[in-house]
């Protein structure tokens, strides 16, 4: 076992891929956070409907003022990230998991479902990741490591469509995938695979993972991110998850393995809760032995990230409002780009958000169910059934589908006529099926239906001596097929900017160099767009793209977001960082204050009235230097330097305070300069503490000027006392 | 025909109205699982070729070698045999191991020649 990666060290990708051919997965099977009974306390906090923290993460921006908890909510939350490249994506997982997801799930390149087999190696995806067993291998191996990290299971996660799909589920299944997509009504509607060989292949996929334990999520909210009016095709969402349930249950999955995708389908400007909450209410009561994977809206994402994140919000509420075993997040920025990194980030961050903010809402709020909630849940729930009836009596699933009956827009019974009808016998694999023969034999765990296995064999992989499922190391590592379009190439490629000193931003890939800018422009539609791109391009940056744009005003201006590429590389040696000021703990500091009764004399120097950033660093109220025990003598706005010094003499001060706010011709500066110069020729320079601050003031000055320490903006009480007491020390008068 | 349909549909909600809430649930069950049954049986009764792909990756035979020895197989109409029924028998006869017989296969199709005559072990 390998030790976790240092919080400050950067994951090893290439460790990462080596001796991936003697990898197996340490565990197998689908976890759920460890949620105590009693809730949970964080620093002054009860809360009701949380899960054990994390042992490091990072928590929401306002932490701070609350101890820094980072309130994990007692459901999964999920992040999809697959941005073509998986190892890229691997530090896009380690930042996710670091924010609370624990459930990682990643989208297959664009027509995997249509490849009749497996895919190996490490070529690049369009739109997703190729799924291959090298990919699977890294990729979990990579949470493997993360999760001892942040000190909670990762869910690794994957999709089982397509006409391969039992080739696929034994692959997730040696492998250690937790959970997957699987759902031949998906294959028939959305990926035109033949509904026969869809169903006898899911048949036998859903078996392999019931072996394996991985947590199985279906494909019905595809119709409402499909059908044009997402929120009428209710009554058949039910119906879709109860095919693919109950069909999951005959071939022998477990009911607390089986997950329900459900996405509130409605979003704002309409009243989205009147449609929303009654359909997660009827869902809910008749899929009550089932878990419930509550997805975030898409139909309805534009290009705006804030409008996105206000439903998602919406979203959240009605997971709690109702039951969410798994709540997904949604990456904002969907709607108008392949999800960048920070974007996971802010999905899940919108869970956590609402969840800790509504937390144990159901204890404070009850669903009136005898108002109108009631009559348009029994509503849905009546026309499930009645849609029910009528596929049976128009012969079965097979002939439903033939007619039409699904993904049509209207709600049922009314028929728009533009639903998804499938031929029996087309599609992709149509005529594949065999029907198996009296001996039909297959000497393997996890197989589903007609199978004479031997009489005397304890297992029915005993004729060959163990499986793949039962002997992991038969299993064929097949490392790369393509010489060229594989990792180790990408990865040679992006080395200066992930162990070199090159540095470039990036959204997706490793010095892919793209940036985000915001702009306001005082032009109307058709013009701030395109001067945004003309903006970009004298910046520098290279394939600008508006990827939003907002009116404020048809005629007074609009909010543009243009993207673009940084051609350039900074040194990371050539940068200038600024040493991190260590502050000592505040009872060192009390009682070093204390030893010394430190005295200090301030005032605000020059032609200077203003006394705000002074006073707030000195006064009690604000958290000032008062607050530590220092006592200090105020001499007011606009001092001359020498009556601060006479006045430093005078009381037997150990520091002088001087504010100075204008900075215009270098004022400031030079009142800097003034109080150490008098203080030399005073003869008290090496007794007494000299500490400047203002907004045009930072850090650097200090050694210029000749004095001890410098604060520009943001500075409180305690680093003008931490400054003192060090200058204090390194004098030895402390 | 559209209006006979909600015509029908009017006549099923009057009667499923008489349900309680429980009742309803457990047709919802009922009427699912009756359209479920049969499409059970013929996946129990059925193969396809990635099924028995995934048979024989099971066995410890690589997704590439997969490939072709159940075109091989499906080709010479043994498929309904199972593909890995198939490559244990030719390893039987040849005295190979599972992964040499799967490569014999695929170097050779006379292999298949015969193979499920009557009299051969292996029919229970």
């Amino acid at each position: 076992m390998t030790k976790p990666t240092p919080p400050n060290q950067k994951l090893d990708i290439e460790k990462i891929l080596e001796g991936l051919e003697s990898y197996h997965p340490p565990r197998k099977g689908w976890t759920w956070r460890d949620v105590p009974e009693g809730g949970v306390d964080m620093g002054p906090f009860h809360f009701r409907d949380m899960s054990k923290p994390l042992e490091r993460s990072i928590g929401l921006p306002a932490s701070k003022y609350f101890d820094h908890i980072d309130p994990q909510p007692s459901c999964v939350v999920t992040t999809e990230i697959a941005s073509g490249r998986f190892e890229d994506d691997l530090r896009r997982m380690r930042m996710a998991a670091w924010h609370g997801a624990d459930h990682i799930m990643v989208i297959r390149t664009t027509g995997q479902s249509h490849i009749d087999g497996l895919l190996e190696g490490t070529p690049e995806g369009i739109g997703g990741v190729p799924i291959t067993r090298k990919q699977i291998r890294a990729s979990r191996k990579a949470c493997d490591e993360i999760e001892k990290e942040v000190g909670r299971p990762i869910n690794f996660h994957s999709y089982v469509s397509g006409v391969a799909g039992p080739e696929v589920a034994v692959l997730f299944a040696e492998e250690g995938i937790n959970g997957a997509h699987q759902d031949p009504q998906y294959n028939v509607l959305y990926r035109n695979v033949n509904m026969y060989r869809s169903f006898v292949d899911a048949a036998e996929a859903k078996r392999v993972m019931a072996g394996a334990r991985i947590f199985q999520i279906d494909g019905a909210h595809n119709a409402n991110a499909t059908a044009k009016a997402g929120w009428l095709v209710m009554p058949e969402l039910m119906v879709q998850h109860g095919f693919n349930c109950a069909f999951s249950v005959a071939v022998g999955m477990d009911k607390d393995l089986i997950g329900l995708s459900t996405v509130p389908p409605n979003a704002p400007p309409a009243p989205k809760l009147w449609y929303d909450l009654p359909y997660a209410v009827a869902l809910r009561d008749f899929f009550s032995d089932f878990k419930m994977r509550a997805q975030q809206n898409t139909r309805y994402i534009e290009a705006d990230i804030e409008e996105a994140v206000r439903t998602h919000t919406v979203d959240t509420l009605i997971s709690m409002l109702t039951r969410a075993d798994i709540q997904s997040t949604i990456t904002p920025d969907e709607g108008r780009n392949v999800p960048w990194h920070y974007n996971n980030i802010r999905g899940v961050q919108t869970v956590k958000q609402t969840w800790a903010a509504l937390d144990g809402i159901k204890e404070l709020l009850t669903l009136n169910h005898d108002g109108p909630l009631g009559e348009m849940v029994r509503d849905l729930k009546e026309r499930a059934v009645a849609f029910l009836e009528e596929v049976l009596e128009v012969g079965g699933y097979f002939a439903a589908v033939e007619k039409g009956f699904f993904v049509d827009s209207a709600k049922y019974p009314e028929r728009s006529g533009d639903g998804i009808a499938r031929d029996g016998n087309g599609g992709v694999g149509a005529g594949s099926l065999v029907a198996r023969d009296a001996d039909y034999l297959a000497p393997v765990c996890d197989h589903f239906g007609t199978n004479h296995v031997p009489v005397n064999a304890e297992k029915p992989c005993d004729p060959i001596d163990g499986c793949t499922l039962c002997c992991p190391e038969k299993i064929v590592f097949i490392d790369e097929l393509d010489p060229e379009d594989n990792c180790n190439r990408r990865l040679e490629k992006t080395l200066p900017y992930r162990k070199g000193n090159a540095i470039r931003p990036e959204a997706e890939w490793a010095g892919d160099g793209t940036v985000l800018v915001q702009l306001f422009v005082p032009e109307n539609e058709e013009i701030a767009p395109v001067y945004a791109v003309e903006m970009a391009k004298k910046m520098g940056l290279v394939d600008p793209e508006v990827i939003n744009t907002m009116v404020l005003h048809p005629a007074e201006g609009c909010f543009v977001e243009v993207k673009g590429k940084v051609a350039f590389d900074i040194d990371r040696t050539t940068l200038k960082i600024p040493e991190k000021e260590v502050i000592l703990p505040e009872q060192e500091l009390r009682d070093a204050v204390k030893a010394v009764g430190l005295k200090v004399v301030a005032g605000t120097v020059g032609e200077d009235e203003h006394s705000v950033g002074l006073r707030e660093i000195l006064d009690i109220k604000h958290g000032g230097i008062e607050k530590y025990g220092v006592k200090y003598h105020y001499l007011g706005t606009s001092v001359p330097i020498g009556k601060l010094v006479d006045a430093a003499i005078e009381t037997g001060a150990h520091a002088i305070l001087i504010s100075t706010i204008i900075s215009h011709n270098d004022v400031h500066r030079a009142q800097m300069r003034k109080l150490a110069e008098l203080c030399r020729e005073k003869g008290i320079r090496d007794r007494i503490v000299l500490v400047a601050g203002g907004t045009q003031v930072n850090r650097d000055m200090a050694k210029e000027t000749g004095l001890d320490a410098t604060f520009g903006r943001g500075t409180k009480g305690i680093h003008v006392v931490n400054a003192m007491v060090k200058a204090l020390r390194t004098r030895g008068a402390v | 025909m559209t209006d006979d349909r909600i015509s029908r549909f009017e006549a099923r909600r009057e009667a499923l109205a008489k349900l309680s809430d429980e009742e309803l649930k457990a047709r919802f069950w009922e009427l699912t699982n009756r359209v479920v049954e049969p499409i059970v049986d013929l996946a129990r009764s059925h193969t396809s070729p990635s099924i028995e792909r995934s048979v024989l990756l099971r066995m410890g035979i690589d997704s590439v070698s997969s490939q072709g020895v159940v075109k091989r197989i499906h080709d010479a109409g043994l498929l309904g045999k199972g593909a890995g029924h198939v490559v244990l028998k030719v390893s039987r006869k040849t005295g190979a191991d599972v992964r040499a017989a799967a490569q014999a296969i695929l170097d050779d199709r006379t292999v298949l020649d015969g193979l499920f005559q009557a009299g051969s072990e292996g029919r229970k």
